[in-house]
């Protein structure tokens, strides 16, 4: 993140406390969603999709991911290409299994 | 000798060495976390039947905890905010509730756990229980890490703001980096293992 100076401070303060609100009233709808009849697949890829939503707001705005330097961004898409290998190992085990 | 770029932005690299040191050890934590979940969804889909998260945990308390570590990630977040407004008053003050909201997951969970223990559920009782376990035991441990490191910087380590006021506040941006990071695990945690 560059240099601040402190108006552009007190401009990120009022953001962070817009995510927060965010952040609280996503939460409730996280729980409000498990309640709902949506299926096991249907649960699951809508509640994914909330946090996916919630975990981007904290890693933009309270990380500054946002406006951050790209040696991060590079650091990043090795590591997220590194964790979605780890994740569909198991899935790919699963459709395997499903083709027999 | 001083070691460089301890304050300053590399030339290559755009970041004080400290910062890149914290996200590279983040893409590592992204690892460590990944392979749980890996197995998470290896045990999940291995089987017939898998109990939902409110057959075994509490829903409501969790919910607490969620909205505790959100909060600690604002006020984490507002005190590097008001070093960089050289308000160190309000540095304090952000610190000391960030500590406190951390410690209350921390008594929310203790209260789970033993709750769990007492009715019997361990982890050894099924790969639900197992794995619930070991991810949020592992979470617990490193918000336990987290609030050493902060509580370091808003007692001991606080006297670099007199020496080298920059310094410091680099070390309490990347500090919330991790703490931030612990905040998006539980992120996805929450639902995983309560919700689903």
């Amino acid at each position: 993140m560059s240099e601040l100076t402190p108006e552009q401070v007190k401009h990120h303060i009022k953001t962070y406390v817009l995510v927060f609100v965010a952040l609280a009233f996503l939460t409730i709808v996280t729980v409000a969603i498990s309640y709902l009849d949506l299926g096991v697949v249907g649960g699951v890829v809508l509640a994914l999709i909330v946090a996916s939503i919630k975990g981007s707001l904290v890693a933009c705005y309270f990380m500054h991911l946002i406006d951050e330097k790209v040696t991060i961004y590079w650091t990043l898409i090795a590591t997220v290409v590194a964790f979605l290998i780890l994740i569909f190992v198991p899935l790919s085990t699963m459709l395997a299994q499903a083709k027999i | 000798m001083d070691i460089p770029f301890t304050v300053k932005n590399r030339p290559d690299t755009g970041l004080y060495n400290g910062k890149l040191g914290v996200w590279l050890f983040l893409a590592s934590e992204v690892m460590l976390f990944g392979g749980l979940f890996s197995a998470y969804i290896f045990l999940r889909t291995g089987v017939e039947q898998w109990p939902t998260g409110s057959e075994y945990l509490d829903i409501p308390l969790a919910t607490l905890n969620t909205l505790f570590l959100i909060t600690s990630s604002v006020t984490m977040v507002m005190s590097w905010a008001s070093l960089k407004l050289n308000d160190f008053k309000k540095f304090k003050i952000y610190s000391g509730v960030t500590l406190l909201l951390a410690l209350a997951f921390l008594v929310v969970k203790y209260f789970e756990y033993t709750h769990k223990f007492h009715v019997g559920y361990l982890p050894s009782t099924n790969n639900f229980l197992g794995i619930y376990f070991t991810m949020t035991g592992l979470h617990v441990l490193h918000i336990i890490g987290g609030m050493i490191c902060i509580f370091y910087f808003w007692i001991p380590g606080a006297k670099m703001w007199e020496s080298d006021p920059e310094r410091f506040t680099n070390r309490i941006e990347i500090v919330g980096l991790y703490w931030h990071f612990v905040d998006l695990v539980w992120i996805f945690l929450f639902p995983v293992l309560y919700l689903l």
